[in-house]
């Protein structure tokens, strides 16, 4: 039983069957990879998985509990928290404040009306964010700008602030999309330094094939909405199929 | 029966003014992505391009008529107007009677001229703002502008009435064998000429090439930029036009409501309602929108329905934007996606 | 201090004497100079300043750090004034009731309308809050008299029940026998100054307000609020839910409205549904976004700058730009009187359209940011005030 089974899932957009009987386990610490070409319906899956969309039929169960019909806030306070594919921060706010946020929702959850605290007393919760910043190498940007940084800096920090909510389930998205060769390693190792330093299950979704095999232990094909194939990435890679579907377009 | 075609009548004239006023608000916003809060005062300023026209027109000089005396004997000066010196004086007599129709003329040139001073000069710095600022910038311009009105014109209401053989009503009940159905003639012109000015506007955009590529800008801005079409000087000239229609919209509404500095203001905050219910962006959203709150306003005015809820014709526009703006936020005939949140 | 960093000590601090000085500080002309017309220094203006400074501070809670942009406040503004004058007419004219009142009415009032608003983002909220001030414009003026009076406004009447006023109490609005209308007035040579008992319990609530918006901008809270506006999706997936914050910063701001509609009855006696106009909501925003939208001290700047502007220029008349421009050849003199003409007395507000359009084209950070422009422009700063305007723009630490 994976931390995360997705039974049975469909979902159309009008005449267009996104997502066809789509069936999916992810195992608990794993990094599971799903890819497929264009258009194979990976960003829907992980709509589907945020409470952004809700499937037409079939469930999404995390750790025990169905996830649909829930808002996505109430989603990643189950424990799931998403990368986006192009970095969603709080543009206006400092590194620092940025990194408060997740720490604010983790220990108060949704809502509180904490409107006459004083935020310099929250001394615990600001050393979290400095040691996840520290983790990440940050800590000296914390009173920047954040809509002033680097893409590759929003990245991190984006991740950063996933992390620090200490989620059991890490969704990315295409975390090294429009990403150079070098921002892309330093991901790669990034997330591998992450995963090593803690129990963390993480479903990534890509297209760069070099960071899928990089980082994946179990890889999930999608093609034209419909998985194609589970296996180890020394399988995948000599997958017939996925060969046919994906690679072989890829490979030249 | 009666009542009933009655008060659509009487919605016709009101609604008319919100289609026109929401029309060129939705032009601008679908093209330019600006969201004019100065709209209500191209409107105000159309109106009160009658009554200028109307002032010029009565421009006149004293004569001395020797054909009549004043009680003293003195032969009594009089005022004749420059334009009787030119036509005669029942020419020129029926030319200020139909000043209102004849400003129609007079007001184009100024509104394009208006409308594009307002587009170079203002609005497109404004693209990439927030629509807050947009906001905020064209009120304080709507403020401007009114105050520019009441400077010259005054604070009150400037009655402008309309050429004699519009003047009075006539049996509409005759027409479709009905009785009690009384119709002022104005106000089926004015509907008449809206819907030539809707028309006109729609048959511009359809079969014009010009009109063409606005719609392809409107739809998806982006890639129509991105074909190397010079947009913006497009963008200009579709403010101007919308300009004009919230323009002709005041010049006709004259002999309905005599034009005052606020009237723009007062229309504002109602068409935007039109636009929203509408829906963001649809041109046939916004003239829909335009008659049918236009006519509930008319029904909700019943005396008979203001019996069973009073008050209900102060706010039934807006009650109609607040349940549509919460069940359809897209509005009546809005795009899906376009402008929901 | 009073839980605040030492920065936002010392700005309410500034505050604080400033309004406890306001009747000498604004008055700095004699009256027998010609200019103790630009004086400022009299209760019912100071009045005023504060009411709208309030009333700013709030809107400012809301827009300033949510980004949602109401064009509505002005009906909880009326609501407030309904409020206290209802008190007045049932129980006495003491203050503290309608107060009160205000503040619970208003904010309900606006837990009706930010709940169904706040559904809507973006400009769909800014015609929304439109369309429900409208609405309460509308049936105050018609429907609703018999709560509201109609065009001639609530007032009291001698036939009103007003069960608590003791035969000894005064009749006019007091504090627990204190009235508002009580003024000190002190002649220092050439000088006048009025020290006002309505004034000053004006300015005790202002600072007060002050203080808590300067908390709530420090806050957790505030810091959630200013998520809202940079970016809801990150929020919503950060698992907080961004409605119930901005309901809480509206319901705030609308209690500010509420108050300082109380106030400004709790000074005159009177209330009356325009109000509730939208082109008061209009001038709320204006003030906000003239001092400086999302900073500390910019709505009550913005506040005071327009109601000085709206009454000095109001006042000036032709015979009065004749004398200032006395001293010019007569044709120039005519020929400037003739241009500043149209943007005095009646036209004041032509000026104000001019200001607030090149505010938000020039300067759309408003006089703060213009403040700390010309700061830097002159290299170093004085301290006291340069530090009270970073500590306006600086976020929480």
């Amino acid at each position: 039983m994976g931390i995360l089974e997705v039974k049975g899932v469909n979902k159309r957009f009008g005449g267009l069957q996104a997502l066809g009987n789509v069936n999916l386990s992810v195992a608990e610490n794993t990094v599971h990879a799903i890819i497929g070409p264009n258009g194979a319906g990976k960003s829907t899956l992980l709509n589907c998985l945020v409470g952004k969309l809700i499937p037409d039929t079939g469930s999404v169960m995390f750790d025990g509990q169905s996830v649909l019909g829930r808002h996505p806030h109430e989603i990643n306070q189950m424990g799931i928290s998403r990368v986006f594919q192009t970095p969603e921060i709080f543009g206006d706010l400092t590194v620092l404040e940025n990194m408060m946020i997740p720490c604010f929702a983790r220990r108060d959850g949704s809502f509180r009306m904490h409107a006459f605290e004083q935020f310099s007393h929250e001394r615990e919760l600001i050393d979290k964010a400095m040691h996840m910043l520290e983790e990440v190498n940050m800590a000296e940007k914390k009173d920047m700008h954040s809509a002033s940084m680097s893409r590759g800096d929003k990245r991190r920090l984006e991740m950063a602030m996933c992390l620090v909510q200490e989620p059991r389930l890490l969704l990315l998205d295409e975390p090294t999309a429009g990403m150079a060769r070098a921002d892309t390693n330093n991901t790669i190792d990034l997330l591998k330094e992450i995963k090593q330093k803690r129990d963390i299950t993480m479903c990534i979704i890509e297209h760069d094939m070099h960071v899928v095999f990089s980082l994946a232990e179990r890889i999930t094909v999608l093609a034209q909405g419909t998985p194609l194939v589970e296996d180890t990435p020394d399988k995948i890679k000599g997958h017939p199929k996925v060969q046919e579907a994906y690679l072989g377009e890829a490979a030249h | 029966m009666e009542a009933i075609i009655l008060q659509i009548l009487n919605g016709l004239d009101k609604g008319s003014a919100y289609a026109l006023i929401a029309l060129g608000l939705t032009l601008i916003f679908g093209t330019l992505g600006v969201v004019n809060f100065a709209h209500g005062a191209l409107f105000m300023i159309g109106a009160f391009c009658a009554v200028t026209l109307q002032r010029l027109l009565n421009l006149s000089h004293e004569v001395i008529d020797d054909t009549k005396k004043d009680f003293l004997g003195n032969p009594l000066k009089v005022d004749v107007p420059y334009l009787a010196d030119w036509f005669g004086a029942d020419a020129a007599q029926t030319i200020i009677q139909w000043s209102v129709p004849l400003a129609i003329l007079f007001s184009i040139p100024i509104m394009i001229l208006v409308g594009i001073s307002m587009e170079r000069g203002l609005i497109k710095h404004f693209y990439k703002r927030p629509h807050a600022d947009q906001i905020l910038v064209t009120f304080g311009l709507a403020i401007v502008l009114q105050e520019i009105i009441k400077a010259f014109f005054g604070a009150n209401p400037i009655p402008t009435p309309a050429p004699p053989a519009f003047t009075g009503s006539f049996d509409f009940g005759a027409l479709i064998g009905m009785e009690n159905i009384i119709y002022p003639y104005w106000r089926m012109v004015y509907f008449a000429f809206a819907m030539v000015v809707i028309a006109g506007v729609f048959a511009f955009l359809q079969f014009t090439t010009f009109g063409m590529v606005v719609r392809a800008g409107m739809a998806d801005r982006e890639t129509v930029g991105m074909l190397g079409i010079n947009i913006d000087r497009r963008f200009t000239i579709m403010f101007a036009i919308a300009a004009c229609v919230a323009g002709l919209a005041g010049v006709m509404y004259t002999p309905i409501n005599s034009p005052n500095y606020h009237m723009g203001m007062d229309f504002l905050v109602i068409s935007f309602v039109v636009v929203v219910v509408g829906g963001m962006g649809s041109l046939p959203g916004a003239v829909l929108a335009g008659f049918v709150l236009g006519i509930l306003e008319a029904f909700a005015s019943m005396n008979e329905v203001i019996d069973i809820v009073p008050g209900i014709n102060q706010i039934i526009i807006y009650l109609v934007a607040i349940i549509v703006l919460l069940t359809r936020p897209r509005g009546l005939m809005g795009r899906k996606g376009v402008m929901e949140e | 201090m009073l839980g605040l960093a030492t920065k936002d000590f010392v700005l309410l601090l500034v505050v604080a004497v400033l309004c406890l000085f306001a009747p000498v500080l604004l008055n700095p002309f004699p009256e027998t100079s010609d200019l103790a017309q630009f004086n400022a220094g009299y209760p019912d203006l100071m009045q005023r300043f504060v009411i709208f400074g309030i009333f700013a501070i709030g809107f400012n809670i809301l827009f300033g750090l949510t980004g949602y942009l109401s064009f509505g406040h002005a009906a909880f503004l009326g609501v407030g004034s309904y409020s206290v004058v209802w008190m007045f007419k049932l129980l006495n004219y003491n203050i503290v009731p309608g107060l009160l009142l205000s503040l619970v009415v208003s904010g309900l009032f606006a837990l009706a309308i930010g709940y169904v608003s706040l559904r809507r983002s973006g400009i769909y909220f800014s015609i929304l809050t439109l369309a429900f001030a409208q609405m309460s414009f509308a049936l105050a003026y018609s429907v609703l008299t018999p709560i509201t009076n109609g065009e001639t406004g609530l007032q009291v009447y001698g036939n009103d029940p007003q069960y608590l006023q003791g035969d000894s109490a005064p009749n006019i609005p007091h504090l627990f026998g204190m009235t508002m209308r009580a003024t000190e007035t002190v002649e220092f040579g050439p000088w006048l100054w009025q020290f006002n008992a309505g004034y000053y319990f004006c300015a005790v609530v202002m600072l007060i307000a002050f203080y808590l918006a300067i908390r709530i901008f420090r806050s957790p809270f505030g810091m959630m609020l200013r998520a809202v506006k940079s970016n809801q999706q990150r929020m919503r997936y950060t698992g907080l839910n961004p409605r119930p914050y901005t309901l809480a910063a509206f319901v705030i701001s609308g209690m500010y409205a509420g108050l300082a509609g109380g106030l400004m009855a709790s000074m005159d006696p009177l209330a009356g549904a325009e109000r509730m106009q939208w082109t008061a909501s209009g001038e709320v925003v204006l003030m906000t976004i003239l001092g400086g939208t999302g900073t500390l001290i910019g709505p009550v700047l913005g506040a005071g700058l327009i109601k000085y502007l709206e009454n000095i220029l109001s006042k000036i008349n032709d015979n009065i730009l004749h004398q200032w421009f006395a001293f010019m050849p007569d044709g120039l003199e005519d020929f400037l009187v003739a241009i500043v003409h149209p943007f005095i007395g009646k036209g004041w507000h032509l000026t104000l359209g001019l200001v607030f359009m090149a505010v938000v084209i020039f300067l759309p950070g408003g006089l703060v940011e213009g403040g700390q422009r010309i700061g830097r422009l002159f290299g170093r700063k004085k301290p006291a005030e340069a530090e009270a305007k970073a500590a306006a723009k600086t976020p929480a630490e």
